[in-house]
């Protein structure tokens, strides 16, 4: 399996988006925080960076990624290769390039200024995130043969996640005001891989204020082992299943 | 070698291959002709098992191919189209695929060198032309010295000159008791290569005769002329 | 010369008369009691290291008691272990432990009784109810002590130090931490509260009602299950004390209700979920005060009335300022913002167009508590941003006209 995995790295690494989005991160977190004077702005700008651009760049890469692979992964199938493993590389291979790249633009500049607690989850959090939405491009990708169709459903996928699916949850919230909704709204999180990475942040970020009476709620619920716990599976789960579902789809899809 | 068994496809409404059954072996160099959408591509396809078949069986040195992967080991692929990720150079695609076969000693590096592909080792895929792609695409299929040869549309970028060479490389290979099987849209070439032809429309098997045979049939000596002989007879 | 005479006499008399007296186990007063039995007011009774079960040891004559090398006392968990009920008392050096808890008694470490000029210093008070408790003292002084309490539940604890009633109280450098409320005021005067440490106490690090005219400076109130509570005083003035890490839906920094004509300058606010929840305040001035990485800076409810802030720095905290109504009677300038986003084109270091430091998300958090689960999502954001142009739930008047571009000191 590593066969290939190192290969799609290599490639990927010297892939032109791949390294604007690399200097992208590095200039913009070093400028946010070497001018502001107070680094809590530029952990903002940076919280606003992992959450937008990494699952916007990650998810629609991976997508023209993968669409442009069509027939490399033909010439691998012939190969006397398991589809599985083919597409287990592939994935692997993807995911650490994005990650490393999300590690070298945000990461060092990060552990450069800001190596506390809220540092090691954001970065934590960004490559988690990154992962994730490669996982999400795979399943678009083996779910629709045209890729027109598929980098629509992949920016379609990432509106939702990153603004469609607050808004619901607002909505919502407005609508049982009355009612008790800190615990639905734990349940709800898991949804978006993006608002529990949010949170995950929150809590280092803003601490004072998620000790208030409803962030008590989610602190005591995120905050402890089982929260943290919880949170882990579930992102996790965010990258295994849409991963596994799109190789059980791969195994029999025709090329 | 490879046996195809009641092999039938749809996609969606269009059946793609209906009903084929037919048998290859080995020291031969079969042609699949047929005009465009007869499921010559897919028939190939269904060999190396990137498409997998509603029914039938086919057997690969009388193993079932169905969730095997190991038979394609004794298979060199050569696609119509060669695509390979843009930022890899030549040299990494070969270190690749030697990688992936896990062969490193006995290859046959021929086409390697009647291509000159040697030269073109530090060369990002991006960079190169169609017909440098499929130079490359060739050598790999004939690099690990496989029983079987598949060749999808080979010889379309090629230059004359390759085109020549690589002719010969596979008359060779088939004199050493392997298995060709090409599908080409230009008969010319085929001329002096194949001895025997599949001929293929709407998703069937019309014929699968050795080429005395067709000549025998329809009386033409040349290739070219038998075909459109026969696509003109099928038309009517 | 007879004048002179007089006071060289009252001198030589004093001197003469106060005699030194020693209890220990080597002494011919085996125990305090004997001790304090034997001495006449200004006398002085130093108790030597050891170990000392006294029962209730009443102090009822004017005498200064000094333990040398830090006696213990033990109350058994049954007594009130020093009970003052003389003027001019000084209790110096000693190590109280195990007090009685009564929920009938307000049992203590040192309880002062209707007594003036008593001086409380240098004592270590362990794992007792209350700690010190003047009732109705004039003029005393606590200093130097440290108490620290076990308990973990509030009703099983009394407060640190627990001032009802008195007029010209010192309460200096004291360390309290795991009592019920660090430092209790209740109808107390023209006192100060100086360099005290109040920390990790169930309830209030410092509480204070019906006080008026009293003073505090330099204190931390760190950590404390509400933070600090200051309600129905006139007159208070504060100066750079430290509140930090109060965390908690009812935690404050501080907590002013009802309150008028108070000072604040000076003051550092670190980490509260709120630094200041203001009911019903009137006439406050803060200048110069530090609000950084608070949850709310600054809690002002509608009842609130003539609250000038200028001059603050307020930095990094979630949100700056949360307020229920619309009505505001209050004056925000010349105050530094980090969220502050204007320009300063006349280069006058203030900033040409008004902050306004209440946020439309701080509204519906207000409204809404569980919404604080999207706070910083893109939706949230760009809703804040549009109420920035377009102001529409978020109070009209409640601004800084004249932010500043650089922190205000």
């Amino acid at each position: 399996m590593n066969k290939i995995i190192k290969y799609v790295i290599t490639d990927i690494l010297r892939n032109k988006i791949v390294v604007i989005y690399t200097v992208f991160l590095l200039a913009a977190s070093f400028s946010v925080f070497s001018l502001e004077d107070n680094s809590s702005k530029g952990r903002l700008s940076l919280l606003n960076i992992i959450l937008i651009v990494v699952p916007l760049v990650s998810i629609i890469f991976s997508t023209i990624y993968m669409y442009n692979s069509v027939e490399f992964i033909e010439l691998l199938v012939s190969q006397p290769l398991k589809r599985r493993s083919i597409w287990l590389s592939l994935f692997a291979g993807l995911a650490s390039s994005l990650s490393i790249a999300f590690f070298i633009g945000a990461g060092i500049p990060v552990l450069i200024y800001q190596a506390n607690m809220i540092g090691f989850t954001m970065i934590l959090t960004g490559i988690i995130l990154s992962v994730i939405f490669a996982a999400i491009a795979f399943l678009a990708t083996v779910k629709m043969r045209d890729k027109a169709k598929g980098i629509g459903a992949a920016i379609m996928l990432w509106l939702y996640f990153s603004l469609l699916f607050d808004g619901l949850v607002l909505f919502l919230l407005f609508q049982f005001a009355d009612y008790p909704m800190e615990k639905p709204m734990i349940g709800l999180s898991a949804l978006n891989p993006i608002d529990l990475s949010r949170i995950l942040i929150l809590l280092q970020l803003d601490v004072s204020a998620m000790m208030g009476y409803t962030g008590a709620v989610f602190k005591d619920f995120f905050g402890t082992s089982t929260g943290l716990v919880f949170s882990f599976f579930v992102l996790l789960s965010w990258i295994v299943i849409p991963v596994w579902y799109s190789t059980r789809k791969f195994n029999t899809k025709d090329l | 070698m490879i046996t195809l068994k009641n092999i039938s496809k749809q996609f969606g409404k269009l059946k793609v291959l209906d009903n084929v059954s037919t048998s290859c072996d080995k020291s031969e160099c079969i042609a699949l002709i047929g005009p465009n959408g007869s499921g010559k591509t897919t028939l190939i396809k269904s060999i190396l098992g990137m498409v997998i078949p509603d029914s039938g069986t086919i057997t690969f040195n009388g193993k079932d191919i169905s969730n095997n992967y190991q038979y394609r080991d004794e298979i060199g692929y050569m696609p119509q189209i060669g695509r390979y990720p843009d930022n890899m150079t030549i040299g990494q695609v070969l270190g690749m695929m030697k990688d992936i076969r896990g062969k490193s000693g006995e290859l046959d590096e021929d086409l390697i060198k009647a291509f000159s592909v040697n030269n073109l080792l530090n060369k990002r895929m991006r960079t190169l032309s169609g017909g440098t792609i499929q130079k490359v695409s060739a050598a790999l299929a004939f690099l690990f010295k496989p029983s079987v040869l598949i060749l999808d549309e080979p010889t379309a970028g090629l230059d004359p000159v390759a085109s020549e060479l690589f002719k010969e490389k596979i008359i060779a290979e088939k004199d050493k008791g392997k298995l060709v099987l090409i599908t080409s849209h230009i008969l010319s070439d085929l001329d002096d290569l194949v001895t025997r032809i599949i001929y293929m429309q709407d998703g069937k098997l019309v014929f699968h005769k050795s080429i005395e045979e067709l000549r025998k049939d329809t009386g033409e000596e040349r290739l070219v002329k038998s075909i459109a002989q026969v696509m003109v007879s099928n038309y009517e | 010369m007879r004048y002179f005479f007089f006071i060289f006499f009252c001198i030589f008399y004093t001197d003469a008369s106060a005699e030194n007296i020693y209890a220990g186990a080597k002494r011919i007063h085996k125990n305090i009691r004997s001790a304090i039995k034997a001495a006449a007011n200004g006398d002085t009774v130093f108790v030597d290291a050891g170990f000392y079960k006294e029962k209730n040891l009443s102090v009822d004559k004017s005498i200064v008691l000094k333990g040398i090398g830090y006696p213990v006392l033990d109350g058994e968990r049954r007594y009130e272990i020093i009970s003052v009920k003389a003027n001019d008392v000084v209790v110096d050096g000693f190590r109280l432990i195990h007090s009685g808890i009564s929920s009938l008694e307000d049992l203590s470490g040192i309880k002062v009784y209707d007594s003036q000029n008593v001086v409380i210093r240098n004592n270590i008070l362990e794992d007792t109810f209350f700690g010190i408790y003047i009732q109705n003292g004039l003029n005393c002084t606590i200093e130097n002590n440290t108490l620290k309490a076990i308990s973990i539940e509030e009703q099983q604890s009394g407060n640190g130090i627990h001032c009802w009633k008195g007029d010209s109280l010192r309460v200096i450098g004291n360390k309290i931490s795991g009592h019920r409320d660090g430092i209790y005021f209740e109808f107390v005067k023209n006192s100060v509260i100086w360099r005290n440490i109040s920390k990790n106490n169930l309830r209030y690090g410092l509480h204070f009602m019906f006080s008026n005219d009293d003073m505090y400076v330099n204190n931390v109130f760190r950590n404390n299950g509400s933070g600090v509570s200051v309600m129905y005083s006139n007159r208070i003035k504060m100066f750079s004390n430290y509140f930090e890490e109060n965390w908690g839906d009812a935690a404050h920094g501080i907590l002013l209700k009802e309150i008028s004509d108070g000072y604040m300058e000076g003051n550092y606010f670190t980490k509260n979920t709120s630094a200041i929840y203001m009911e019903g305040a009137n006439r406050i001035h803060m200048k110069r005060n530090v609000f950084e990485n608070n949850g709310w800076a600054l809690k002002i409810q509608a009842s609130c009335m003539d609250v000038v802030l200028e001059y603050n720095n307020f930095i990094g905290n979630t949100f700056d300022v949360g307020t229920n109504g619309s009505l505001v009677l209050n004056r925000f300038t010349n105050n530094y913002w980090d969220k502050y986003e204007g320009y300063d084109l006349n280069k006058d270091k203030i900033g040409d167009i008004p902050y306004r430091p209440v946020s439309m998300y701080s509204m519906i958090v207000e409204k809404y508590p569980p919404a604080m689960i999207l706070f910083r999502s893109f939706i949230t954001t760009l809703l804040d941003k549009t109420e920035k142009i377009l102001p529409s739930l978020t109070p009209e008047n409640l601004k800084d006209s004249a932010p500043m571009m650089n922190k205000a000191f």
